[in-house]
């Protein structure tokens, strides 16, 4: 028998060993927080979030157009990734276990797997091609690629969650089975699929390898999907590669920007969840 | 037809009128002459011959024969594995979703045969509702939209609160919930929320319904609460009901089919299965002799 | 292959127990009343004393079986066959107490009767006795075989009881009219002979009940009712 005082000896070591271990993992995030926040918090008004961005050496230029673009990015990318990978989710779990699951879901590890710049030039070549022109489209088209794995199996698990007595109970009040799927079963999964998409939509927006050859950038404001559209990553990597002191520093705020663009919506995902779960109790 | 149709040709207009429920008495009835079937000169509300079922290779129920009266309570008992809750999925088809399940057999509702396959099983279950073991209200409705799920999920637009109201009060629930009813519905307690499924299933106005041993999952209060319940619907719908528990069967049903082994050893009036049935294996389970 | 045991051990044992403490009582019934008759024509006074302080026992058994009726009932929920077994307890340990004070009081006759005279013998009176006791016997065995022909023997042997008893019944009445000295002594014996025709009424309860024991159908009272098809 050890004793007392050797077992407490060890447990004193691996907690403080533990708490060591979080610290280095904060420690990135937080120097990553502070530099961003620090050189990017000057460059921060009303009029970056609302102006075109402006040549080099003039002063009040913004990046607009490519918060617009992002956006605009985000909803084409889930107007095609939604039903797709929802609906991918949703037969998975349901009649998933055949030949025809195993398939899919082969495939969407394979495409989860796949570095987002191959992504991009995947798009490149069904999109951008065949249109002759480089659009908000492609750029949809290729962040839908990036969703669909994420969102397919996250849908997958939470409808598994869903207690099968919910289907009987749907089922044996003489409600169809696609119904039942529906508005019961995907009802139940939903504040779970929520969460799911605004991570996936958290991500996508985040993108830039895939957009650099399908979006492309702009300079003006579009609303087009047929049309390239600026986009905040983009717009990023173009202000960091100059060699301008002054787009670097628009750079940092725009990073900045995209950072509380994405802490929003994970946020807004961590306070949906809770509620579900508090309503649930 | 559409479920409003269905629904429209089923709602008797007696049960609209029984609002408000007069106060109940709470001494038991009199006489009870009706637990033997005062139901006899009526048609059979279901008539079951020759039923055999399997799932995949395993034959569950073999050559099952029994009638069940209108408004009257059955009782379905036997050990575990003896095939009595595979009977009762039967009668609403649930059976089916069970992959490699069949059932052959006739099996009528009022002379129709459910079997066959002009019988929509999805119309088939609006006639013959269902409860389960576990209370399974849908966790993301108050207490309002479960009981109109049935209506609501059919498609049927509406605020249903009539039906609501009544459904609640034909489970014996509107008085606990009637201040609370857009809350949710995982917040009521085992006992309510076993009552809620059995709102839910009654507010599709179904002419049978089928109980899974509804009380195996609640404490002593609220299964005699669920009890009391069956002998008050039992005026209006015919029940079929699954139990472990003897003397629930004893209580509160008015025949009793004992099962074992997948095959229908006897069916008889309750008070004859639990003080001189005819089989001595039906005797043998009932005195706790085995299962 | 059906079981004969409860999946439950313990009530089976306490149905044994039950099973037991019936023969033990009627036992001792069949004790009284051969010991009560014995009394009664052996002129033997201490048997008769013997025979009313053992009565002591079978009231006490009587309390017992009917407490672990009760017990049964309550904690045990039984059904069917089992239930039919203990109402059937409860009702026959009635008719075996009151056959034990019928054996009291034909002790008490016979103690009477000692002190006067001994009266003419009265074969009949034996073969009434012997009568009474068979049934009873019959009876006994009937519950404890579970034999339905048996009782309802029983139940068919009433008619020859009551013959013979109507017989002796006169028989005294005559012997009464013709001597008014032996009154007294002939009134006692013609207790004594209602006591043992009472006797042999319990013993057809006994069989009735055996009947409903094993059959499940109630087949008393036979002119008040339509007797259900066994």
């Amino acid at each position: 028998m050890r004793s007392l005082g050797w077992r407490r000896f060890v447990n004193r070591f691996w907690t403080v060993a533990s708490a060591a271990g979080v610290v280095a993992a904060l420690v990135p995030l937080a120097s990553l927080l502070w530099l961003v926040v620090s050189h990017g918090a000057a460059g921060l008004s009303l009029g970056f979030f609302t102006n075109l961005p402006a040549p080099v050496g003039e002063t009040g230029g913004g990046v607009g157009n490519g918060i617009l673009g992002t956006l605009l990015l985000v909803a084409l990318a889930s107007v095609i990734a939604l039903p797709v990978g929802i609906g991918a989710g949703v037969f998975l779990a349901e009649k998933g276990n055949g030949r025809a699951g195993d398939v899919i879901r082969f495939v969407t590890e394979v495409l989860s797997g796949v570095p987002s710049i191959v992504i991009g030039i995947v798009a490149y070549g069904l999109v951008v091609a065949p249109m002759k022109r480089f659009s908000a489209l492609a750029g949809g088209f290729a962040l839908a690629l990036l969703m669909v794995p994420t969102l397919a199996r996250s849908t997958e698990e939470f409808v598994r969650l869903v207690p099968g007595a919910l289907r009987e109970a749907s089922l044996a009040l003489g409600v169809p089975k696609w119904k039942t799927s529906l508005l019961v079963i995907l009802r139940t999964a939903a504040g779970g699929i929520i969460t799911a998409v605004l991570l996936a939509v958290a991500r996508a927006a985040g993108e830039t390898a895939p957009l650099l050859f399908t979006a492309l950038n702009n300079q003006y404001w579009n609303f087009r999907a047929d049309q390239p559209t600026a986009s905040l990553t983009v717009q990023i990597f173009n202000y960091a590669i100059s060699p301008y002191e002054d787009w670097h520093n628009k750079a940092w705020t725009a990073a900045l920007v995209l950072l509380l663009l994405v802490g929003l919506l994970n946020l807004l995902a961590r306070l949906l969840s809770r509620n579900r779960m508090e309503g649930a109790r | 037809m559409t479920l409003a149709q269905d629904v429209a040709t089923r709602v008797a207009p007696q049960h609209r009128d029984e609002r408000p429920a007069p106060p109940k008495p709470t001494v038991a009835p009199p006489n009870p002459p009706s637990r033997s079937g005062a139901a006899d000169e009526e048609q059979p509300k279901l008539r079951i011959s020759g039923l055999n079922a399997w799932y995949g290779q395993n034959h569950a129920l073999r050559d099952v024969s029994l009638v069940v009266p209108p408004r009257s309570v059955m009782a379905a008992i036997g050990p575990s594995g003896c095939g009595k809750s595979t009977f009762l999925r039967c009668l609403n088809r649930m059976h089916e979703l069970v992959p490699g399940a069949r059932a052959e057999g006739t099996l009528l509702l009022d002379g129709e045969d459910l079997l066959s396959r002009q019988v929509d099983p999805v119309v088939l279950r609006r006639r013959v509702g269902m409860v389960f073991q576990r209370p399974n209200p849908f966790p993301t409705m108050s207490v309002r939209e479960n009981v109109a799920a049935g209506l609501r999920l059919n498609g049927l637009r509406g605020s249903h609160d009539e039906i609501v109201e009544h459904a609640l009060r034909k489970a014996a629930l509107w008085d606990e919930v009637k201040d609370r009813l857009d809350a949710s519905a995982i917040g009521l307690s085992g006992g309510q929320q076993q009552r809620l499924c059995i709102a839910r299933a009654l507010a599709v106005q179904p002419e049978v319904l089928l109980m899974d041993e509804p009380a195996s999952a609640l404490d002593p209060i609220a299964t005699a609460k669920v009890e009391d319940l069956i002998h008050e619907l039992k005026e209006n719908y015919t029940i079929v009901i699954v139990t472990h528990n003897m003397q629930q069967a004893a209580r509160v049903s008015d025949q009793t089919a004992f099962f074992y082994m997948g095959e229908l050893v006897e069916v008889g009036p309750t008070e004859k299965i639990f003080t001189n049935p005819d089989k001595a294996q039906t005797n043998d389970y009932v005195t706790g002799k085995f299962g | 292959m059906a079981p004969e045991a409860h999946t439950d051990k313990i009530f089976d044992v306490e149905l044994t127990t039950l099973r037991d403490k019936l023969l033990e009582m009627g036992g001792k019934v069949e004790a009284a009343i051969a010991g009560s008759v014995r009394a009664l024509i052996e002129r033997d006074s201490a048997l008769a004393e013997k025979v009313k302080a053992q009565d002591r026992d079978i009231n006490r058994l009587e309390v017992e079986i009917d407490d672990m009726c009760r017990r049964l009932l309550a904690l045990r929920q039984p059904a069917a066959s089992d239930l039919r077994f203990i109402t059937t307890a409860l009702k026959i340990v009635v008719d075996l107490e009151r056959m034990g004070d019928l054996a009291v009081n034909i002790s008490d006759r016979a103690v009477q009767l000692n002190q006067s005279p001994p009266v003419k013998p009265f074969h009949d009176l034996v073969t009434l006795a012997d009568l009474s006791e068979a049934q009873l016997k019959k009876a006994l065995d009937s519950f404890v075989e579970k034999d339905v022909e048996k009782a309802e023997e029983v139940i068919q042997g009433d008619d020859l009881l009551d013959t013979l008893y109507q017989k002796l019944f006169n028989d005294l009445l005559t012997y009464m009219m013709e001597d008014s000295r032996v009154i007294r002594r002939a009134t006692n014996v013609m207790f004594a002979a209602k006591q043992l025709e009472r006797f042999g009424d319990h013993a057809i309860n006994l069989a009735e009940m055996v009947v409903y024991m094993v059959r499940g159908t109630d087949v008393r009272h036979p002119q008040s009712r339509d007797i259900p098809k066994p």
